[in-house]
């Protein structure tokens, strides 16, 4: 065991202080009494009250969270099936040339594959004379794009540490190929997979310009919906909104972690046990 | 464990967000209103609208829905933050729009390209009735009104706080005397930060004359140096009301938003003039929905709808049944509707070239001091990384010997 100095740890708390002291200032104010954001006046549960009644922005929430977890499903699947494919190529060349196009959307600034996307979905809605191509689908699409590189970059590694000969010996045992690989590599890959599925998660929801640029009249996104506040003030039922947020997450990442620590504690026992 | 109480805690957010209560009011509107929508037979249509943010009611009457429930139509309700962001939007092409509310000189563009639908008003009954053309009718004039139905108007405005200016200023040259240096706000958008320096130099601000705007820019940076102003759009608001800045240039009817939270604040409208502007709902030609869309811009006139808008964006409105009406909190304010003003002028589209040319000077404006801290900063960094990698090369190279011996 190191042990950290006191210059570290006085570090190490002010790097905390930077991370969140913006989210508590946020979520102070997100009760405050009156519309002022630098004098606290009462507590208050008014914003909560009135997100809930603004339909747009409930709106805005509700599509980014059913984009982003569609769009994560989605891309988690294909990414799965691809780094399988990717990891059983024999040709290094190939194999090389399949990665670096997979790294494209990831290397490409996000205005580019944004701009690109349009004009993509501009001219295929041409093709089929049609008006307005822009919507749901489009933006669903542009976003797996997206994510495909994160998802497969985060499975491959654990693709290349499972043994390739537990899934001949499982065949040799008498399975189907289909049923060896769901019972013996995915359980393997599975971290990777979950990995690649809440960074997937993740983007989608943070996403602003690929969303701006193939988004439709009929489908707009929260980041979107607070950008377009800059002429007049941000209300405080969007700390409301981002205090719910973060919330979420906050509690999802705490009872992640509990989970984590508690199967490593489990395996730890095993190992002990059968040692 | 870990799986069962994410998927709850997922759904619990999920579900919360279904939790929209919708609010049915048919009491706000008479019977016969209330058939006419009815009978426009726009049940289960769509309607697309592309408004800015923040500017339609949704605490008062939740507008959208109540045009939803009168109709049976479907809105569809999206929001811009800039004209030409709206623009490149439509322009893009693959989107279809019903209802797009554009300010004064992007509808003048947008008719030069074709790119509007001219209004059918006979099916806006409520245009002939409720709209003020007297006060308002020379803003759309040159076939200005056969496209376009004026929701807001306004004009800029100077604020300053009373516990720092002590005589009510008069001219926009104050926003360049040095005792108030760091407590200046600007306008952080190209054509409404010009206009500011244009109108202190008495020029026309729909010039084309490259001299004029050079000599604009030339005031803006030197604005920049004594001053130091902020540019700012909607931080405005905390930023005036706190107290500690004692100039902002803004639109009028926000003035009357910051002063309910500080009444240290003053307004008045410079000699040399302001700025005067409207926005107005209009169809773009790749509307699917020309019939929704008219009926939208008629139910925007409703005095109930009318007077709930104006009284939630506090810009001044051209509806007489709002203007009449003693409920009305805003009618009464000389910033909102200000009485007889003088040199006021409004902006006109301008000239590709030129708009090319003013981004350009807004660009030179806006990044003049910055460079010299950040050269100084990019250079130091990039030197202790090659310090370090030279030390650590001798460390290796000292290793090396004192391992072959």
């Amino acid at each position: 065991m190191t042990k950290t100095s006191l210059l570290s740890k006085f570090c190490l708390a002010l790097v905390f202080v930077f991370l969140y002291a913006p989210m508590v200032v946020m979520m102070v104010f997100s009760f405050n009494g009156t519309e002022s954001t630098y004098i606290f006046e009462g507590f208050s549960l008014q914003w909560y009250e009135k997100l809930f009644h603004d339909k747009v922005t409930m709106d805005a929430l509700k599509n980014t969270v059913i984009l982003a977890i569609v769009s994560a499903a989605i891309a988690t699947v294909m990414g799965t099936l691809a780094a399988v494919g990717i990891n059983a190529m024999r040709n290094k060349y190939v194999k090389s040339s399949v990665m670096t196009v997979t790294n494209i959307p990831m290397m490409n600034p996000e205005i580019v594959t944004g701009i690109s996307m349009m004009l993509l979905f501009v001219f295929a809605g041409a093709i089929f004379n049609k008006r307005d191509v822009l919507g749901f689908w489009t933006i669903l699409i542009a976003h797996v794009t997206f994510q495909l590189p994160y998802v497969i970059l985060s499975i491959l590694p654990k693709l290349r540490q499972t043994d390739n000969r537990i899934y001949e010996a499982a065949q040799d045992l008498g399975c189907p190929p289909v049923q060896a690989f769901f019972k013996v590599v995915f359980p393997a890959i599975l971290p990777g997979i979950i990995a690649g599925a809440i960074m997937a998660f993740t983007l989608s929801l943070d996403d602003f310009i690929i969303s701006y640029f193939t988004n439709g009249p009929d489908f707009q996104t929260l980041p979107i919906h607070i950008f377009s506040m800059t002429k007049k003030r941000v209300k405080p039922d969007m700390y409301a909104l981002s205090t719910l947020i973060f919330g979420a997450m906050f509690i999802l990442l705490i009872l992640m972690n509990v989970a984590q620590s508690r199967s490593d504690k489990k395996q730890r026992r095993k190992q002990k046990e059968e040692s | 464990m870990k799986k069962f109480f994410s998927v709850i805690i997922a759904l619990v957010v999920i579900l919360s967000v279904f939790t929209v209560p919708v609010y049915a009011e048919d009491e706000l509107f008479s019977a016969e209103t209330v058939e006419y929508y009815k009978n426009l037979g726009l049940q289960g249509t769509v309607l697309n609208v592309y408004n800015w943010g923040e500017y339609i009611d949704d605490e008062e009457i939740d507008v959208i829905t109540e045009f939803e429930n009168l109709t049976g139509c479907d809105v569809n309700y999206t929001t811009f933050e800039s004209n030409e962001n709206m623009y490149s939007k439509l322009s893009g092409g693959g989107v279809s729009y019903d209802i797009i509310i554009p300010s004064d000189y992007m509808i003048e563009r947008l008719i030069s390209e074709d790119m509007l639908l001219p209004l059918d008003y006979a099916n806006i009954p409520n245009y002939s009735k409720y709209f003020d053309s007297e006060k308002y009718g020379h803003l759309v004039e040159n076939d200005i009104s056969k496209y376009a139905v004026i929701y807001n108007v306004g004009t800029t405005i100077l604020i300053y706080n009373k516990n720092y200016v002590k005589e009510v200023p008069t001219s926009w040259k104050v926003l360049w005397d040095e005792q108030y240096k760091g407590k200046v706000l600007m306008f952080n958008n190209p054509r409404d930060a010009f206009a500011v320096a244009q109108f202190a130099l008495g020029q026309d601000i729909n010039t084309t004359e490259k001299a004029d705007w050079d000599a604009a820019a030339e005031l803006l940076m030197e604005q920049r140096k004594s001053v130091k102003p902020e540019y700012v759009m909607d931080e405005v608001f905390i930023k005036m009301e706190s107290g500690e800045y004692a100039f902002a240039t803004y639109y009028a009817g926000d003035y009357e938003l910051m002063v309910e939270n500080n009444p240290d604040l003053g307004f008045v409208f410079p000699e040399e003039g302001v700025n005067t502007f409207y926005d107005a709902l209009c169809i773009p030609s790749a509307a699917q929905n020309k019939k929704g869309a008219e009926a939208f811009i008629n139910f925007m006139m409703e005095p109930e709808i009318a007077l709930a808008n104006a009284e939630y964006i506090y810009y001044a409105t051209p509806n007489k049944a709002v203007l009449e009406n003693e409920e009305y909190s805003l009618v009464d304010s000389k910033a909102v509707y200000p009485q007889a003003l003088e040199n006021v002028q409004a902006f006109h589209n301008l000239p590709v070239d030129t708009l090319q040319y003013m981004n350009s000077l807004w660009m030179k404006v806006k990044g003049e001091n910055d460079a010299q801290g950040l050269y100084v900063a990019f250079f130091s960094v990039i030197f202790a990384v090659a310090v370090i990698i030279i030390i650590n090369i001798l460390k290796k190279k000292r290793m090396k010997k004192y391992y072959e011996v």
